[in-house]
């Protein structure tokens, strides 16, 4: 998750009080974020995905003092207007290329350094978090005094585009800077198969930038010089460009900056309802909209619901106070919420509940537990599993617990399997290594692996596994099916995504007294352990085991596993020296069994 | 207790070799008194290391070199050295190199040969017409053959032979032979001498007394009730014995055991689902929106072949609604509810996935419920996947640990309730909780528990109330779901001391076979 570094002499000021490093820790974790660390004058903060109005130091440090009672809570927001040829025209060429833009300009700042680095800070956590790497959204910022309006929003080739990026000394075309530049490298990624950058070009003819790449060092870049600048927001889905831009432009209007509003035009391919507006001039050949948009969201919200959601009652008085202190207005007698333009997060009032409890206080709430009777019950395989793992306890085996996540060689060339035993095998598309490349399809693998880790423990090494496998194949479907049927099992999604998982016995044994009649010796015990009778038959397709002496576990023409000698050639395969005696068992195979018998 | 009394079984039984051997200036040896007392070499080890100890005899280890026969040896023991058959072979006409290959030496042993018999002028060489070595006797190689080599003779000596032992002549031969491939290898050997001490002679005419005492009570003794005449021998029972291998449950099953009990005592239900699960399940129900980080390839396990799932049909309908416009129209009053906006993908919810959490079990348990079923409670401890590489701190698989209860009279206060019954169930005094962010739990919190021993709260877990976007298209309304989980791992591996948390699984029998019961 995202953290932002404050400045602690900054915080402090703005809440006007003296207060320990332990309250303020206490006091931040419990707004909603989670604090790293205080270290001198900085404060790490880890903020969570759902606030990126926090990502800003400007609105992080208004909500605190809010939530701390500090100041007021509910702002709203004004801008003002600017002449009529302040405009950004947007081309509908942009349209297939990077439909949306939202404006402002925002004048009177003051940047010292600080607070340069500050709007980079927000500006940069915004595009990782919020505007997923720059794919969803990208923030620019321009002084004003290089730039001259209307500022034109279009598209081209890009070895059209020419100008001298941040960081640049030369002139370098779209193409050019994508492959050489190093912000362009970064996020080339962005822009790869378009016949067309788009770009933002004033009325002097200068370009402003590419976006989501990089600004021009002419036009682009805020010093501390500057005062007055103008900001875009542009990418793929309007509602986020709005929200982007209102937390950039109200963290400036925190800073003392003053907002004006933008008209951005766009053409007559834009439907309203794209735009997320309500122009009802439709005879017109383009769609204006005002950025930004300071609208308060209203939602209504009454005492019963909260009170029902959180268990305590609240009145609207209540209400009011804790929405005051997050920074959201009320409306006691409409019972209507305002929602600050800023905030992102409020989908459904109870979100407005969360912030309710969090100002009331997490740790203010008394537990109570209702008394609901209900009847525990543990699933019925989960059940049989530990009856079998008594059993192997009590054979004197030790139960070992290996990942389900191996590597596909070890479970196929290396155990001798041919193609059709590997068949069934379930192999992952992004693993990291090939050490855990596919998921298990027989316990035998990770049997060997233990084994290999253990060659300098005591022998005989005798254990066994309950473990899940994989598999592709159907009769692994028809089982659970079976066991659905019955009422073994319950949940009836198991067959959604064509991958069956079902649980196995392994049993090993492995030491120089290893043998066939040892390993049968288990499986006469776990059988008559389950009251069941079982047949053998000679087996010749299973090709980890010595042939001739191996063979298939049958209860009433159902295949229930195999047993045998381990292929000297797969012990070598794993750099053991001693012999091994095997069994397998799939336990849905056995379940189904075991109750029909 | 005398010495006498303290004398251990093995001890008994080598004692009388020993003193036999008495008066044996060189001592005896441990082969010795394993051939005379019939016991194994261990046995015999232990009971003179433990007659040291009590000062009854004194070890002198002496380290000696044994030569022995290697592969080859072994063999040119039986066919002779490859330099004499060559002789042997061209000892009336020459014969070029492929001639003796075809009588079954080896190119290797041909090259060392020629070596060899080049330096004693046994042969010369030359080419013939395909340009191929041709191998000549000499006269010097026929009066060689005549002689059994110093090299031959040295092999017919019965191995293992004392490198200290060796004739100067043979010590020629050793050092010929050494430098050739696989035909002597050198143990080192070391051997132990035994002599008994003045305080061994002095107890050695009560040892018959020791030896009429009874030493291991047999069923003969019992039926016959010949134990009554006699004494039985005290044993030293503070001597350690042999770690004894039992079969055992695996640590971590234990831990599961233990916290499924709890869960049972509680009232609640066990669930259980697939592993590999659709996105629409894994995610797109938990109301993760489609463009989350969380999705992407470095943190979830991705399936490549099927590489996709099959949709419910009614249920992802609701779900496109809700992540892209809200509630609205699914329930009613659902006036103020807006998604994720964008466009909802079938695409992206088809994907097979390794389950990131057991949460989806959660919402495919609710998907089935009837009203009827009201108020429930159910519970899962199972295995979730994260596409992580494994070291100290991070394994890429591991178990959670879910409670969830529905209930149309439940709230947060509840939740609450049910944290504080469940962490105290597992061993902790106080639990509370403080802000976080779930997508799938609105108002959601981070669990504390408290830690006596250290006097501090530590994070152990997450809960929330489910979000009605989440529940409304699985239960059709607006019930509440009231939802916690936690890492089993993050509390096993402190009860074990781990500091690795990959012993978990590593499967140490050092550790499997000697890990202390769970005990919590």
């Amino acid at each position: 998750m995202p953290t932002i570094t404050i400045n602690k002499k900054r915080l402090l000021k703005n809440l006007n009080r003296k207060i320990s490093d332990e309250e303020l820790k206490e006091k931040i974790s419990m707004l909603g974020t989670d604090l790293e660390k205080i270290e001198d004058n900085e404060i790490i903060v880890e903020i969570f995905p759902n606030r990126p109005d926090y990502l800003s130091e400007q609105m992080f440090s208004k909500a605190l003092s809010s939530f701390m009672g500090v100041s007021e809570g509910y702002t709203e927001y004004s801008s003002k207007k600017l002449p009529s040829d302040y405009k950004v025209i947007i081309d509908s060429k942009v349209k297939s290329v990077r439909p949306y833009t939202v404006c402002a300009v925002v004048k009177n700042l003051s940047f010292d350094d600080d607070l340069i680095k500050e709007i980079i800070q927000t500006q940069e956590k915004l595009h990782v978090t919020f505007c997923r790497n720059r794919k969803k959204a990208a923030i620019g910022i321009y002084p004003m005094e290089n730039i001259t309006f209307p500022i034109k929003f279009t598209a081209d080739s890009p070895e059209k585009i020419k100008f001298i990026p941040l960081e640049s000394k030369i002139e370098m075309n779209g193409n050019e800077i994508v492959e050489n530049h190093p912000t362009g490298k970064q996020y080339a990624h962005l822009m790869q198969g378009l016949e067309k950058f788009s770009y933002f070009i004033d009325s002097n003819n200068n370009i402003l930038s590419i976006p989501p790449i990089i600004n021009s060092e002419i036009t682009g870049r805020v010093t501390n010089k500057t005062k007055d600048v103008f900001i875009e927001c542009s990418g793929f889905d309007i509602y986020t460009l709005k929200k982007v831009l209102n937390i950039i432009v109200c963290s400036l209007a925190e800073m003392g900056g003053n907002v004006y509003s933008i008209p951005v035009i766009y053409p007559k391919n834009y439907s309203n309802s794209e735009l997320d507006c309500d122009n009802s001039n439709n005879n017109s050949d383009e769609t204006e909209i005002i950025t930004p948009d300071f609208k308060c969201q209203e939602m209504k919200i009454d005492s019963e619901f909260v009170s029902n959601k959180l268990g305590r009652h609240f009145s609207k008085k209540e209400i009011s106070g804790c929405l005051s202190k997050m920074g959201i207005g009320y409306d006691e007698k409409k019972e209507i919420a305002f929602i600050p333009p800023y905030r992102a997060d409020i989908l459904h009032k109870v979100d407005l509940v969360e912030d309710i409890a969090i100002a009331y206080g997490f740790f203010e709430f008394k537990p109570e537990i209702p008394q609901v009777a209900t009847t525990g019950k543990e699933d019925l395989i989960e059940i049989f599993k530990k009856k079998i793992r008594d059993l192997m306890i009590g054979f004197g085996l030790i139960e070992v617990k290996n990942y389900n996540i191996v590597s596909y060689e070890n479970q196929t060339s290396k155990l001798l399997f041919t193609d059709e035993e590997s068949k069934d095998i379930v192999v992952l598309k992004n693993s990291l290594t090939v050490e855990y490349d596919s998921l298990r399809n027989n316990l035998l693998s990770s049997a060997m692996i233990t084994l290999k880790n253990n060659k300098n423990s005591d022998y005989p090494q005798n254990f066994f596994e309950i473990g899940e496998c994989f598999s592709l194949n159907e009769n692994c479907a028809e089982n659970t099916k079976l066991l659905l049927d019955k009422g073994v099992i319950s949940n009836s999604f198991r067959f959604d995504s064509k991958v069956y998982d079902f649980p196995k016995l392994g049993v090993t044994l492995c030491s120089k007294e290893s043998d066939f009649t040892k390993i049968k010796q288990i499986l006469d015990g776990f059988f008559e352990g389950l009251g069941m009778n079982y047949n053998l038959e000679r087996c010749s397709n299973k090709s980890s085991y010595i042939p001739g002496r191996a063979g298939d576990i049958f209860s009433k023409n159902k295949h229930l596993g195999s047993l045998g000698e381990i292929h000297p050639q797969v012990i070598n395969n794993f750099d053991i020296e001693f012999p091994i005696s095997y069994l397998e068992l799939d336990l849905n195979s056995v379940y189904l069994s075991f109750i029909e018998k | 207790m005398s010495v006498l009394d303290e004398l251990t079984n093995l001890e008994l039984k080598i004692l009388p070799i020993l003193i036999n051997n008495e008066k044996n200036e060189k001592g005896i040896n441990i082969d010795n008194i394993i051939f005379q007392s019939g016991l194994k070499d261990i046995e015999v080890m232990r009971a003179v290391q433990w007659l040291s100890n009590k000062n009854l005899v004194t070890l002198n280890e002496k380290i000696d070199e044994f030569i022995l026969l290697d592969v080859n040896g072994k063999e040119y023991v039986k066919t002779g050295l490859p330099e004499i058959r060559i002789l042997n072979l061209i000892k009336d006409s020459e014969k070029s190199v492929s001639q003796l290959i075809s009588e079954g030496i080896s190119m290797e042993e041909i090259n060392i040969s020629i070596g060899q018999l080049k330096k004693n002028l046994s042969i010369t060489l030359s080419k013939n017409d395909n340009n191929e070595l041709v191998l000549f006797i000499t006269e010097n190689g026929k009066k060689f053959l005549q002689k059994e080599s110093l090299e031959q003779k040295f092999l017919k000596k019965k191995f293992p032979l004392n490198i200290n032992e060796l004739l100067p002549e043979d010590k020629f031969a050793f050092d010929s032979l050494k430098k050739r491939k696989q035909i002597i290898s050198v143990e080192i050997k070391k051997t132990i001498t035994i002599f008994i001490t003045e305080n061994c002679k002095k107890i050695s005419s009560d040892l018959s007394s020791v030896s009429n005492k009874i030493e291991k009570l047999t069923p003969e003794m019992i039926k016959s009730g010949s134990y009554k005449d006699k004494e039985f021998r005290s044993f030293d029972i503070s001597s350690g014995v042999p770690k004894y291998n039992y079969g055992k449950k695996h640590f971590v099953n234990d831990a599961i055991d233990y916290v499924k009990k709890i869960f049972l005592e509680m009232g609640f239900t066990e669930m259980k689902g697939s592993m590999v699960q659709t996105s629409m399940w894994d995610l797109d129900s938990l109301f993760v929106p489609q463009d989350h980080p969380a999705r992407e390839m470095q943190d979830t396990f991705y399936i490549k072949d099927p590489s996709e799932g099959k949709l419910q049909k009614d249920y992802i309908s609701k779900l496109k609604k809700v992540h892209e416009n809200g509630l609205f129209g699914l329930n009613k009053n659902e006036i103020d509810s807006r998604g994720w906006g964008g466009k909802f993908s079938e695409e992206i919810a088809k994907k097979n996935l390794l389950r990131t959490h057991t949460t989806v079990i959660s919402a495919q348990t609710l998907a089935q419920l009837k009203d009827s079923d009201f108020p429930a409670k159910f519970f899962s401890v199972d295995k979730v996947y994260r596409n992580e590489s494994l070291d100290q701190k991070h394994l890429f698989e591991f178990h959670q640990v879910e409670g969830i209860v529905i209930d149309p009279n439940a709230n947060f206060t509840n939740l609450l309730g049910y944290l504080k019954e469940f962490f105290k169930k597992m061993g902790y005094d106080d639990v509370r909780i403080r802000p976080a962010h779930f997508p799938y739990t609105e108002p959601s919190a981070e669990v504390e528990v408290y830690i006596k021993e250290t006097n501090t709260w530590i994070e152990l877990g997450g809960s929330g109330v489910f979000r009605p976007e989440v529940v409304i298209p699985l239960l059709g309304k607006d019930i509440p779901v009231l939802a916690w989980g936690l890492g089993l791992e993050r509390i096993i591996v402190p009860y074990f001391g781990f500091r690795d948390i990959r012993l978990l699984y590593n499967n140490d029998f050092k550790v499997l076979r000697h890990s202390k019961k769970w005990m919590m």
